[in-house]
């Protein structure tokens, strides 16, 4: 017998969204000078959601001017007191992670279980790590007194808003930067609640700034002069921009752009755990995950019995309202979006790989995908090379070791990593030849504000979290 | 004085364990710093650039792979052979330079000094590099740095033979494989020290040396699509150069160490050690 769901809906009674949102600079919301507005809806039913600013060139200057304003006293703050402002925060965050989680899951359309059990617990606990590191830097390994560096650009994307917001905003913070944000422009939100703890932590005005837009809106940012930091995470084609904006400048540069990782199983591995780690991979927040594991490398030994499987557990995934609990796959964040996985996904079909999704049922109105894999992938498909960023898996086989190596690293990427094995040795061999920032094994998709994240080659440079995250703000 | 002629050195490239001419045929002339004619060098082209990088990347498997304690033993056994050609090198740094014998003799001193200084990190730089991360979960967590794979290096202008030093010795002591392009007007010295390289363990490849103009092979190498990083000291003194690098780098993001004011004779820190690591973070989980 089944058992059937009851809809288990989460409460958005907890979250009041203005009609309409101004930009935040110098501590007060303000309109855009050219007073240009966009609206951001949820991608769950395209209900329109709020309206928010669209920042020009003029409004870039202006928040960069109280940032370089602000940063003269909050960089002479004792190390100590910034880090009880980045407390207070961090605690704020919790006090209000509720509402936070149903804010994020509205906008971007990723489940409340993610948004209220990942992004958020993740979020005040990247404030509380860096707070504790803002009156300890000198034993960080940069020197006895490390400077920071001044007004920092940081431009994230529309993934995990509010993580990506934390990742970039508490170790600015911590160092004695101030920054200027510009949140994605599909999910700005979140960003705008997070410039409201700022007011009730009672942070310094222009500490931080808020800007939302779109791409163009990031380009003033990125390349205003006397902007001395940026940082991006978002797509490799931007960071590519981005690098020849900053190219001949001091500016100091840090990238966190796109994967295709590899997520390997060997014919040891426990095969029930595997296809957990292979879903959390590939289909935890639709995808949209710049390390997601969207290249399975299976052991040719095992691959029928793991897609097996596989395909049996995909066929219990629940895709649907993301305010409901028991949803595990959400609305994908935008038409735009969802038309370019529409468009990788065909191609891997008219390449010649065979395509298998189970049958699920998707809403009407909003944007969706169903959680799709692709046997039969070769190497030189589009959808074993082009990051999808969607819930579709593609998967190729190897026979050794050596040649799962070959085939993970045959990307320009390098982010992330799976291993699945029951051996040592093969794990720590393997995690050694996997030209990746982070390599998981025998996990996925775990993330820690004490643990640096970051990719080799042409998924950018620099780290975020931990001790090396702080490199990135620091005049070293 | 005897009035035997001397036997002049042919100066050649250093390029995958090799010493070949320059594939174009071409050379310049290299003088001392009153004018006076030293030798002929190769006047390296783009194709030499591409088939030094070819090079550097073939040797960079077995030489990041090698043991941190192996690769410092190489390197102190670099160190061992310069002591050996001390007066060779004092000499030709005193005629690119212009010093003194003392002051060449100096330079030189400081230069096997510094190379037996970043030999001793092979094996430690790990330690200040890498964590052991306390995540809030029942995971093992450790992060640990790794050579980011080949670095095209443009050797300092001024310091032949320090700053030559100062830049490759970093980069390859971590596992790195580098084409070095050395100091467009002052050649002789780097090209001397493939000849030490090549009797001293390192696998051929680990160090490519080109001699020739930093504008004509800055921009191949910078735009190379299998060069991961790129060290700008040798175009310091060129701002639009620079910035022509930095973006031409920018297409497959390569590291750019950008130039800066650098004293070659100073306690050189840890920066270029650690300019071309990559840190790996490597979860388990723990349990029974």
């Amino acid at each position: 017998m089944t058992f059937e769901y009851a809809p288990a809906p989460e409460s958005r009674a907890v979250v009041d969204i203005a009609p309409s949102y101004g930009l935040f600079i110098d501590g007060e919301f303000a309109d855009a000078a050219g007073g240009k507005v966009f609206k951001t809806v949820s991608p769950a039913n395209e209900e329109v959601l709020s309206e928010v600013a669209q920042a020009g060139s003029e409004d870039v200057d202006r928040a960069v001017k109280a940032a370089r304003k602000a940063f003269e006293k909050w960089s002479a703050l004792p190390g100590a007191e910034r880090a009880k402002y980045l407390f207070r925060i961090a605690r704020l965050i919790q006090e209000r992670s509720r509402e936070l989680a149903v804010l994020e899951s509205l906008d971007n359309g990723k489940p409340i279980r993610e948004s209220r059990d990942s992004d958020l617990p993740l979020v005040a606990a990247h404030f509380f790590y860096y707070a504790g590191w803002a009156d300890k830097l000198g034993h960080a390994g940069y020197g006895a007194d490390p400077k920071p560096l001044g007004v920092a650009g940081q431009v994230i994307p529309w993934n995990f808003p509010l993580l990506m917001l934390a990742w970039k905003i508490a170790p600015a913070l911590a160092c004695g930067n101030t920054v200027v944000l510009k949140p994605a422009e599909t999910t700005p939100l979140s960003a705008l609640f997070f410039a409201d703890i700022c007011r009730q932590a009672g942070l310094p005005k222009g500490v931080v700034n808020i800007l939302t837009g779109d791409g163009s809106t990031g380009a003033e940012l990125v390349a205003h002069p006397d902007v001395n930091k940026v940082a991006f995470t978002g797509s490799t084609e931007v960071g590519k921009a981005i690098a020849r904006t900053v190219a001949g400048t001091d500016k100091k540069l840090t990238l966190e752009l796109g994967g295709k990782a590899a997520n390997i199983v060997f014919d040891d591995a426990p095969i029930d755990q595997a296809v957990e780690g292979i879903v959390n991979g590939i289909f935890f927040n639709q995808g949209h995950v710049c390390c997601a594991g969207s290249r399975l490398l299976v052991q040719e030994s095992v691959q029928d019995e793991l897609l097996d499987a596989l395909k049996r557990r995909m066929s219990t995934l629940r895709v649907g309202d993301p305010l409901d609990k028991n949803t595990d796959i959400g609305a994908i964040n935008s038409a735009e979006q969802l038309a370019r996985i529409k468009a990788l996904a065909d191609a891997g079909e008219s390449e010649g790989a065979e395509r298998w999704a189970p049958a699920c049922e998707l809403p009407d109105a909003g944007y969706w995908f169903a959680p799709t894999l692709f046997t039969g992938v070769t190497q030189a498909h589009r959808i074993a090379q082009e990051e999808i960023f969607g819930p579709v898996l593609s998967v190729l086989t190897f026979r050794t070791p050596e040649e799962a190596v070959a085939k993970a690293n045959n990307t320009p990427y390098g982010l992330s990593a799976g291993v699945w094995t029951e051996k040592g040795s093969r794990i720590l061999w393997m995690a050694n030849q996997l030209r990746a920032g982070i390599v998981w094994s025998n996990t996925f998709n775990k993330f820690d504000p004490a643990s640096p994240f970051g990719g080799y080659k042409e998924s950018g440079f620099g780290r975020e979290g931990g001790r090396h995250g702080l490199e990135a703000y620091l005049d070293v | 004085m005897s009035d035997r002629l001397s036997v002049l050195k042919t100066y050649k490239l250093y390029v995958g364990g090799k010493f070949p001419r320059s594939e174009s045929g071409r050379v310049y002339e290299v003088t001392d710093s009153k004018g006076n004619w030293l030798a002929n060098a190769p006047l390296s082209s783009r194709k030499d650039a591409r088939d030094a990088v070819v090079a550097a990347r073939k040797a960079f498997g077995g030489w990041s792979g090698a043991t941190a304690y192996n690769r410092g033993q190489i390197l102190y056994r670099v160190a061992e052979m310069l002591e050996g050609r001390r007066e060779q090198f004092a000499a030709e740094v005193a005629d690119a330079e212009g010093l003194s014998k003392a002051k060449a003799a100096a330079q030189v001193d400081a230069a096997i000094d510094r190379w037996v200084w970043y030999a001793g990190w092979s094996d430690k730089v790990a330690q200040i590099a890498g964590s052991a991360n306390p995540v809030a979960g029942p995971y093992f967590n450790l992060s640990s740095p790794e050579p980011t794979g080949v670095v095209a290096v443009l050797a300092p202008q001024e310091s032949s033979f320090l700053g030559l030093v100062s830049v490759i010795a970093p980069a390859i002591v971590t596992g790195n494989t580098v084409v070095v392009v050395t100091s467009e007007k002052s050649p002789l010295p780097a090209l001397s020290l493939g000849e030490v390289l090549a009797t001293s363990d390192l696998p051929g490849g680990v160090v490519n040396v080109l001699s020739g103009r930093v504008n004509e092979l800055g921009g191949p190498l910078a735009a190379h699509q299998d060069v991961n990083a790129i060290d700008l000291a040798g175009a310091a003194a060129d701002a639009e150069l620079v910035k022509a690098l930095e973006t031409a780098a920018a297409d497959n993001l390569k590291r750019v160490l950008r130039p800066r004011n650098t004293d070659w004779t100073a306690d050189p820190g840890t920066e270029r050690l650690l300019a071309f690591l990559e840190t790996k973070t490597v979860w388990h989980p723990t349990g029974v």
